[in-house]
This record gives C-alpha cells, sequence and structure tokens, in this order.
C-alpha cells in the first residue's frame, strides 16, 4: 500500500489528508512537532482571552482520526532524505515514505533586531508561543506594560488579548496608520482610532531599535529608533510578519526560495515531493497573488486541489478569486477581489468610500476607471454574502450595478440596520458614474 | 492550557476579577434574596407588603447593576473574556454551589413546599405568606408555593433579560427576541393568569392557563379536572380548550413552517426564555459529542411517546363508552388518535424518507409500534388501558418528567450541563417542533461560502451543543432539529459565516463537501 507521509498538521496538511482518504486506501501519516492534533491555529487568541478551552479550538473529535485510518505521529523532522526517501526525526527515529507532502506552515519573521533571545520576546504562531505569552503575560501585575512589535493581523490579535487581562500595551507601527500595507488609507485609520478606543496606545511612524533585558535575561524594555527612547516592558510580541518554516531542509535537495518552490501542481522539483499551504511558494505568480500566501483559506485549497492530484486524477491549484476576513476588536472585516491600499494601486483603479457616522463601519469599492469594472470590495462592520460577490466577479459587473444592487449580498443578522440606501446615494452624489 | 487557573469569580486578575460596582451589586442582589430566606424562617416584618417590594426590587436591582459594571463601559460587541477562567462559568467551585443551592430549592419546591411554609389546613406561613401582598393584589387570593416560584421566575427573566439586551447590544436580533421573551412571561405567564383567576366565580371557573404554553410541554392541559372547568366557565372557557387544541395542531406547525422552532423555543417560551436570560452564561457548558448527540435523539424522543401515551391514557379514562351521551367516546377517541398518528407517520415516510437518517427512521417505527401495539392491547384485553393505570402514568410522567427532569436536573443544573439541558434533552413540545423544524420548515442557517477559519466559537457557544463548525467548515447549511434559533453561533462568529434565514424549501439541506472560492471545475468533479 502507498505511503502517503504528510509533515504538518495544520489545514493544509489535514484537508489533504481528509480529502486523500475519501478517494483512496492509502496508508496515511500526518507529523507534527507542534500538537497532538489537529487545531484551528487562527483561534488561539481565543484560549488566552478565555473565551475557549484548547480542546473547543480542535476542530474534529478525538476519535476522528482512528475512526479516517490517519495515523498521527509527533515528531520533528530534522531531515528529508529524498534519495531513499526517507525522514528522520530528531529523536533518532526516521520513517520512510512513498510520497511525501510538506505542510510545515510557518515560523516568526523577524527582522535580526538585538536581544530577540530574551525571556518575554516571542510571536504569537504557534502554541508554544501560547504558553509562552501565558507564562511571561498571566496578568497585568507581573505585566504591566507589554510593547507589540508591527501592526498587522497578528499584532492586532495579539493587543486585543493583553488587553483583555488589562495589560498595558503600546503598538509599534512604521507606517502612519494600522495596516496600510494592505488597506486603503480611510479604512486604516478608522481602525486606528478603534483600536486606540480600546486602550491600545498605537504609535504610528515608530521603528523598533532593539530589547533591552536586565541581568537575569529577562526582557525590561524596548528602545525605539526615533529618540533612542526607552519603552519598559515584561513582554515584547514580534508580530512582524511570518516566513516559512523550511530550515530543516537546507539539505534535502528540495529548491527552495522564501518558500518551498512549486509548480502549479504543487510539486516540487523533486518527485513525489509536494508542498501546501503557508510554506509553499508558487514559482509562476498567479494574478494578483503573492507567491508565498499565509492564509488558512488557500492552505485549504490547495490541501484540496493536491488530494486529487495524489489520487491519480491531476489537478492545478486554480484558486478563485481573491477573499479573506478579520477581525480587529470589534469591527469585522471582509474582502473580495482586490482592493488595493496606495502603494500597490495601478493607475487605472479607482475606489468608491463610504463610511458611517458611528465610525464603525465602511466599505471600499473598487472599479476600474475607464470599464467601470468591479475589481473588489472591502466591508468593515457590514457582513457580506461570498457567493454573491464571487458571481459578480465572476460576471465582470460594473461599478454601478454592485452598489444598486448591493442588498443582495448582505449577510447581516435579521434586523440588523441596513446601510445600503445611505451608500448609494452618497455614491450618487460625489461618484462620477463611468461606464 | 494547563498553566489557567480558576480563581473564583470575586477574587483574581482580569478577566476574572469584578469591579467595585460589580460587587455592590452583588451585595444588594444577595441582600434580597436574604430578606426571602428569612421570612422563611417566619420573621414577622413589621411592613409585609413593604418588605416584599424591597426583596424582589434588590433582587432585580443587583442584577442589572451587575450588568451595568460589567458591560456599561465597554464597547458594543462580544463579552465572553474570562468564560472559561471565571469559576462560575467554567464549572468551579462557584458554579457546584450554585448548582447544589438550585437543585436544592427545586427539591424543596416541588417535594417539600411545607418547607416554604405551605400550609395542608389553615394559612400559608414563611416564604409563601411573605408573598400573599403581592398575590392579593393580583389575583385576589393568597400565595401559593407556585405563585412564589412563578414571581421568582419572572423576576429572573426580566432582570437577567435587562443584562442579556446590555451584553448583545451590538445585536438587534438578540435585543428584540429578548423583549420578547420577557413580554410573553410576564403577561402570559404571570400577569394574565393571574387576572384570570381573579374573574372566577362559583358559575365561573377557569383553571390557571399560561396561553403560550402548549401541550405537550404543557402535558397536564388535557386532563380532567382542566377540561371539566374550561367545559363549565361557558364560551370562554370553550375557547380556551378550543385554542389549547388548535395552538398544538394548528398555529404551530404554521409558524413552525415560516421562522422554524425559534418562534416558540426562543421568542416565546418560558423555560426557554429563562435558560436565554439566567441561563446565558452557562451556554458553553452544553456537551458537543457526537455522543451527547445520540442520547440525546433518544431520550428527547421517548419523552414524546411518553406524554403520548400517558395523554391519551388519561383522556381515554374520563371518556365515556356511550356514543349517546357524547359523540367522542373513549373507542372513537383511541381509534382517532391511532389513525392520526398512523397517517403522520406514513406521511413522513412517504414525502420525506430522504431527509431522515436511519437510525431516526428506525426510531420512528419502533415509537410508532409501541403506541400502536399499547392500543391494539387495549382492544383486544379491555380493561386497563395500555397495560397501566392512566393515573399512574400521570403521576410518574408528572414526577420524572414534570419535576425532576424540567426543573431539578434542568434549570438546577444549569452551572454543571449549560442551560438547555431540558430543552435539548427533554422536552416533548421541542421534540415536535423540531421533527417538523427538520422535515418542514423554511429555516436554516446558512453558511458564507469558505469565510470559516474552523476557529469553534459557533460550536462553543451553542447551547444546544450542536457541533455548528462541523457544518460551517464543509460549507453546509445547518437544518438541525434541535437549534433553537437563539442566533449566538452568529453573533460570536468573528467571520461572519453564519446567518439564520427563512427561505425556500429547495435546497435547504445539501451535503457539498467543498468550500467556495477554490477551483470551480475542481469543485464541480469532487461534488459529482
Ligand atoms: C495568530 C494567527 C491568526 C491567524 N488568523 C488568520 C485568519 O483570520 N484568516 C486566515 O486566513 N489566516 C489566518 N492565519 C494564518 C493561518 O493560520 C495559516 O495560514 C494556516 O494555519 C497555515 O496552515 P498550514 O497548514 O500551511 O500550516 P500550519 O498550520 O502552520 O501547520 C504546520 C505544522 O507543521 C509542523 N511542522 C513544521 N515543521 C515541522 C517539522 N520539521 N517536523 C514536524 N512538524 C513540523 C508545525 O509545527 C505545524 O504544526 C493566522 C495565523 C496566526 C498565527
Ligand atoms: S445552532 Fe446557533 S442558533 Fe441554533 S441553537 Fe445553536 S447557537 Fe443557537
Ligand atoms: S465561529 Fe464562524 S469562523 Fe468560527 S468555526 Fe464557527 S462558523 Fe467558522
Amino acid at each position: 500500500m502507498e505511503h502517503i507521509v504528510i509533515i504538518g498538521n495544520g489545514i493544509a496538511g489535514v484537508t489533504a489528508a481528509r480529502h486523500i482518504r475519501k478517494l483512496s486506501d492509502k496508508k496515511i501519516t500526518i507529523i507534527s512537532a507542534e500538537a497532538d492534533h489537529f487545531f484551528s491555529r487562527t483561534a488561539l487568541m481565543y484560549v488566552y482571552m478565555g473565551h475557549m478551552r484548547w480542546r473547543d479550538i480542535e476542530p474534529y473529535e478525538k476519535g476522528f482520526w482512528k475512526k479516517n485510518r490517519l495515523e498521527l505521529k509527533k515528531g520533528l523532522v530534522k531531515n528529508v532524505d529524498t534519495a531513499s526517501k526517507t525522514l528522520q526525526f530528531s529523536e533518532a527515529d526516521s520513517m520512510n515514505y512513498d510520497k511525501l507532502i510538506i505542510a510545515c506552515g510557518s515560523v516568526t519573521n523577524t527582522f535580526g533586531w538585538e536581544g530577540l533571545d530574551l525571556n518575554g520576546v516571542g510571536g504569537m504562531v504557534s502554541k508554544q508561543d501560547l504558553e509562552d505569552i501565558e507564562k511571561f503575560a498571566p496578568n497585568n501585575k507581573e505585566c504591566p506594560n507589554a510593547v507589540i512589535v508591527g501592526g498587522g493581523l497578528i499584532g492586532v490579535e495579539l493587543a486585543e488579548m493583553l488587553r483583555t487581562r488589562n495589560i498595558h500595551v503600546t503598538m509599534l507601527v512604521r507606517e502612519n496608520a494600522f495596516w496600510t500595507n494592505a488597506l486603503p488609507a480611510g479604512e486604516a485609520e478608522m481602525l486606528s482610532r478603534h483600536i486606540q478606543s480600546h486602550g491600545v496606545h498605537l504609535r504610528h511612524e515608530t521603528n523598533l531599535d532593539k530589547i533591552i533585558g536586565d541581568e537575569n535575561g529577562n526582557v525590561k524594555g524596548v528602545i525605539l529608533k526615533e529618540g533612542q527612547e526607552e519603552i519598559p516592558c515584561k513582554f515584547v510580541g514580534i508580530t512582524t510578519g511570518v516566513k516559512p518554516n523550511i530550515q530543516f531542509l537546507k539539505d534535502s535537495g528540495i529548491d527552495t526560495d522564501r518558500g518551498i518552490l512549486v509548480n502549479r501542481k504543487l510539486e516540487t522539483n523533486v518527485e513525489d515531493v509536494f508542498a501546501i499551504g503557508d510554506c509553499a511558494q508558487q514559482r509562476q505568480t498567479i494574478g494578483n497573488r503573492a507567491p508565498v500566501e499565509a492564509v488558512w483559506y488557500t492552505g485549504r485549497m490547495m490541501g484540496e486541489a493536491l488530494a486529487q492530484t495524489i489520487c491519480g486524477k491531476s489537478f492545478e491549484y486554480n484558486p478563485g478569486h481573491w477573499f479573506n476576513s478579520a477581525k480587529f476588536f470589534d469591527i469585522e472585516y471582509q474582502t473580495y477581489g482586490w482592493v488595493q491600499p496606495k502603494d500597490r494601486r495601478k493607475d487605472s483603479e479607482a475606489q468608491f468610500h463610504w463610511k458611517c457616522t458611528s465610525d464603525q463601519r465602511c466599505i471600499t469599492v473598487s472599479y476600474h476607471k475607464e470599464t467601470g469594472e468591479f475589481l473588489g470590495i472591502n466591508t468593515f462592520g457590514i457582513r457580506m454574502k461570498h457567493e454573491v460577490m464571487d458571481q459578480w466577479l465572476n460576471e465582470k459587473r460594473s461599478i454601478d450595478f454592485v452598489i444598486e444592487n448591493l442588498k443582495q449580498a448582505n449577510f447581516d443578522p435579521e434586523f440588523y440596520k441596513k446601510y445600503e440606501s445611505e451608500i448609494l446615494s452618497e455614491f450618487k452624489q460625489n461618484q462620477p458614474i463611468t461606464t | 492550557m494547563s498553566a489557567i487557573q480558576r480563581n473564583m469569580s470575586l477574587t483574581g486578575e482580569p478577566p476574572k476579577s469584578i469591579n467595585t460596582l460589580q460587587k455592590i451589586a452583588t451585595l444588594i442582589g444577595l441582600s434580597g434574596l436574604v430578606i426571602i430566606l428569612l421570612a422563611g424562617f417566619n420573621l414577622e416584618f413589621p411592613n409585609k407588603p413593604l418588605w416584599l417590594w424591597v426583596a424582589l426590587f434588590a433582587i432585580t436591582a443587583g442584577i442589572v447593576l451587575f450588568a451595568k459594571g460589567a458591560y456599561a463601559n465597554k464597547h458594543e460587541g462580544i463579552k465572553n473574556d474570562g468564560i472559561w477562567f471565571k469559576s462560575i462559568t467554567s464549572r468551579g467551585y462557584l458554579a457546584w454551589v450554585t448548582g447544589i443551592l438550585l437543585t436544592s430549592f427545586y427539591i424543596v419546591l416541588y417535594f417539600f413546599p411545607q418547607f416554604l411554609g405551605l400550609n395542608e389546613k389553615g394559612d400559608n406561613t414563611g416564604i409563601i405568606s411573605f408573598f400573599d401582598p403581592l398575590s392579593k393584589m393580583l389575583s385576589g387570593n393568597p400565595a401559593s408555593q407556585w405563585f412564589v416560584y412563578g414571581t421568582l421566575y419572572t423576576v429572573a427573566i426580566f432582570s437577567f433579560g435587562i443584562k442579556f439586551i446590555w451584553k448583545y447590544r451590538n445585536n438587534r436580533y438578540e435585543k428584540i427576541r429578548t423583549i420578547s421573551v420577557m413580554f410573553f412571561q410576564t403577561a402570559f405567564a404571570f400577569l394574565i393568569p393571574e387576572f384570570m383567576a381573579r374573574m372566577n366565580s362559583d358559575s365561573f371557573n377557569l383553571p390557571y392557563y399560561d396561553l403560550k404554553n402548549i401541550w405537550p410541554l404543557n402535558y397536564y392541559n388535557f386532563e380532567q379536572y382542566r377540561v371539566d372547568s374550561f367545559i363549565s366557565s361557558g364560551d370562554v372557557g370553550i375557547g380556551l380548550l378550543i385554542f389549547g387544541v388548535i395552538s398544538i395542531f394548528v398555529i404551530t406547525p404554521i409558524l413552525t413552517y415560516k421562522y422554524g422552532k425559534r418562534w416558540y423555543c426562543s421568542w416565546v417560551c418560558g423555560c426557554g426564555g429563562l435558560a436565554e436570560t439566567a441561563g446565558d452564561s452557562f451556554r458553553q457548558l452544553s456537551d458537543k459529542s457526537e455522543s451527547a448527540w445520540k442520547i440525546e435523539r433518544w431520550v428527547i424522543h421517548s419523552v414524546l411517546v411518553f406524554v403520548v401515551v400517558m395523554t391519551t391514557a388519561v383522556i381515554s379514562t374520563y371518556l365515556g363508552y356511550d356514543s349517546e351521551k357524547y359523540w367522542l367516546t373513549k373507542d372513537i377517541f383511541l381509534i382517532g388518535v391511532a389513525v392520526f398518528l398512523t397517517v403522520l407517520f406514513a406521511g413522513i415516510w412517504f414525502f420525506k424518507r430522504e431527509e431522515l437518517k436511519k437510525d431516526a427512521r428506525y426510531g420512528a417505527i419502533g415509537y410508532l409500534v409501541i403506541i400502536l401495539a399499547l392500543m391494539g392491547m387495549h382492544f383486544t384485553t379491555g380493561k386497563t388501558l395500555f397495560l397501566f393505570e392512566a393515573e399512574t402514568l400521570r403521576q410518574s410522567y408528572g414526577f420524572l418528567i414534570g419535576a425532576i427532569f424540567s426543573g431539578v436536573i434542568g434549570t438546577g443544573f444549569y452551572p454543571i450541563f449549560g442551560s438547555r439541558v431540558w430543552c435539548r434533552f427533554g422536552c416533548p413540545m421541542a421534540a415536535v417542533l423540531g421533527m417538523q423544524q427538520r422535515l418542514f420548515s423554511k429555516f436554516r442557517i446558512t453558511t458564507n461560502g469558505g469565510q470559516c477559519i474552523s476557529c469553534g466559537n459557533c460550536s462553543t457557544y451553542c447551547e444546544m451543543g450542536i457541533d455548528v463548525r462541523a457544518y460551517a467548515q464543509k460549507g453546509e447549511n445547518i437544518v438541525r432539529s434541535s437549534c433553537v434559533g437563539c442566533g449566538i453561533c452568529s453573533a460570536v462568529c468573528p467571520r461572519g459565516v453564519l446567518k439564520l434565514e427563512n427561505g425556500p424549501l429547495e435546497g435547504r439541506i445539501k451535503g457539498n463537501d467543498i468550500l467556495l472560492g477554490n477551483d470551480v471545475n475542481l469543485m464541480e468533479y469532487v461534488n459529482n
């Protein structure tokens, strides 16, 4: 029986395993060094906040793995020998495979600052990171102040976590508003205000110089590049993005760049070795997508596609329209298609922006300046229907059509106040109608 | 994580700790309870009505102030910080203490009402007589243990309702639904029956009737003493009797078809009302495992069979044999019930066999066979009905289901098993509504394309123990008979994945095992 070995029990690896099981009887082994069972990485924050217990963020009951004959192996893969098709573990044991799926995810990306190895400095990516946060920032007595470096999705989640324990949080952001490398200015500024309203000390246009510690190797503060200002703290969260976790593949002969290089079939340069999820890097970029896409959904979709290929029906990874979502404290965010921030905006892209007077809700619709074609939408505080947005993008609808029919896409709970007519009238007033 | 310690919620660090206002509120609320307790020791209060009002007001104010302390200074949004750290909400020490106190209260209420001051002969004393002023004001009669219970129940729904609204003030569905529950409890369960009692005289004698309390939840509605008093009360009484019948056979099916069982379970019902308001802090304690789901299906449908058999038996005992006297004789009634059930099951079998899962199908057949066999036995052997005395059946139902299950376990164990144990495992009304919701209703929870991140908030906070995530992460609609449509899964979802909707029957239950967002051709291939 063919033995499929998967390194990584995250969404990518587990999705591939589930679909392979559905299609075949192959022997499947899933390896992870991090946790016994698959858990939702996106839900790590809720464990620290006390919304859920660890077992609540595991999507499958314990019996699921046995029932589906998915073998689980806890261990750290140290080396991959592609010639003999063998994995070596740090515990000195090994395992053979017929086909290898690498779905080893990401680690925190740092910029080599001084003091990264001090106690109380860490990221927010893995289960071990979470345990460290619980250890070094258990409450506001032991950790009255914390500093978060980097303002992105994970940074704001970490800020929300620490705020639930009343820990004073300073967040260092290079740009002049929150997450401007992904969001248009109007949205970024609204989020900055919201984050501040939750008691986070958001320091725009501020850069970390180094982290300083005491004689016991514990962090005691950070020094900013700006004026060498010192901010005392007991915990430093590094949330300046993630990078593929590919250290252990150095000598394997598998081609890597930032991530593991794969073609559209998710094959690496070595036969019978595939890579999916956060760790994969597309040799050939797909549309506007980044070559390394570290999001939940793409990991899942790669897993779905690869399972077919492994089971004999070859499929390329061919994702549909881009979509994503997040939540910034109390404000939910969804995006469909592409709404580019200023730096990345092409000349042909125009945007219509509406913001609610509450300062808790806004939308941005992007469209082609000449043709009026709908390119994408960001919504904050209003839920949208994925299916409808996907269809409109497929049908290349015009911006006028989208704004006029926005009601159809609304996915807010029943009885919620609707803003479509307000949006429409603002659009009619302020927007030159382009067809 | 192992590092987490559960402290008593009155101490510790945020988010476990409580603020000064909450401490004062706790003091005020408890003082109200202490006053009532003192009345239980027959302490003679100088001005009883005044002290009663003080006590009830203190309890209400305590709860409302506590909510103010908890939510007023926070942003609108989800308020689940520290739920699994606080002793009271995570089966810690306080939870057990509360659970034991509540259960004891129910045991006293149902089985030892003399401790509350009930006297078989003569006037009531203690806590019951403490409530006399209010009872006299409303119905003109002295209080009973049920009046005490009803008052406290209403106070609980009302004040915890305010807390709930505060907590979910970002969500209009939750606000409106809770106002509805508070209204139905105060008006229909509490005030109207008391006013009805006021109208009673020698010739006009309506039984205590909470109009929204529908058979089979109200399992005693068609017992002889009630039917007699309905009939003896002229047109109004007959009207109410007829209303009792059409509320289960006509009104319920129509509303459930249009809106799902939520119209009743989380908008109207008193049991649901208490679970949603006072029980809200315990919703996360429901068991989500598949085995719990299995047990749920067997237990709840067994209760339904029990109540059908019991009611049929009870009604048939007071119907006569002589069709000259009254057209509805015992035999006609029994045959009627048998025909009705058979037609109902045959209809479901014929039209909806696809939707019924395997064991549901076997279960349904099994139950039908049991009921019909029991009736058959009656006709062949005559005499005692269903092998048991109807009265024995009635008493054991009242004891086991009416008292132990719905009261002692259902509410007493809120802090241990979660808030909807009765609604999920025991309530025969929920079983009827649930069957219809699953098979003939426009209601469903839709999932939003491929947006689910499998975080688990929805499943954790589903009070009915539905593993909502299992559906959402597959992009499947949630069409479950137990879903009471509380809307909390949708509220707590951080990615806007879930929406409660009434829509066309077509494609309501879809089992596509792949989500939106990927290659269209791939999805098509996988689905076929
Ligand atoms: C805090 C946080 C919040 C997020 N929120 C969102 C969100 O809201 N939406 C979204 O789309 N995405 C979000 N993401 C990103 C998303 O979680 C990731 O894209 C996704 O989990 C990646 O899945 P994966 O299967 O590729 O890898 P992972 O989930 O990282 O799994 C890889 C596994 O492989 C193991 N492993 C690696 N190397 C080895 C080895 N040598 N030996 C053994 N085991 C090994 C790792 O320990 C790990 O368990 C978030 C990420 C984080 C950290
Ligand atoms: S599925 Fe959702 S709406 Fe239904 S009972 Fe559970 S939480 Fe409430
Ligand atoms: S809460 Fe929302 S995102 Fe989380 S598992 Fe449920 S449906 Fe998915």
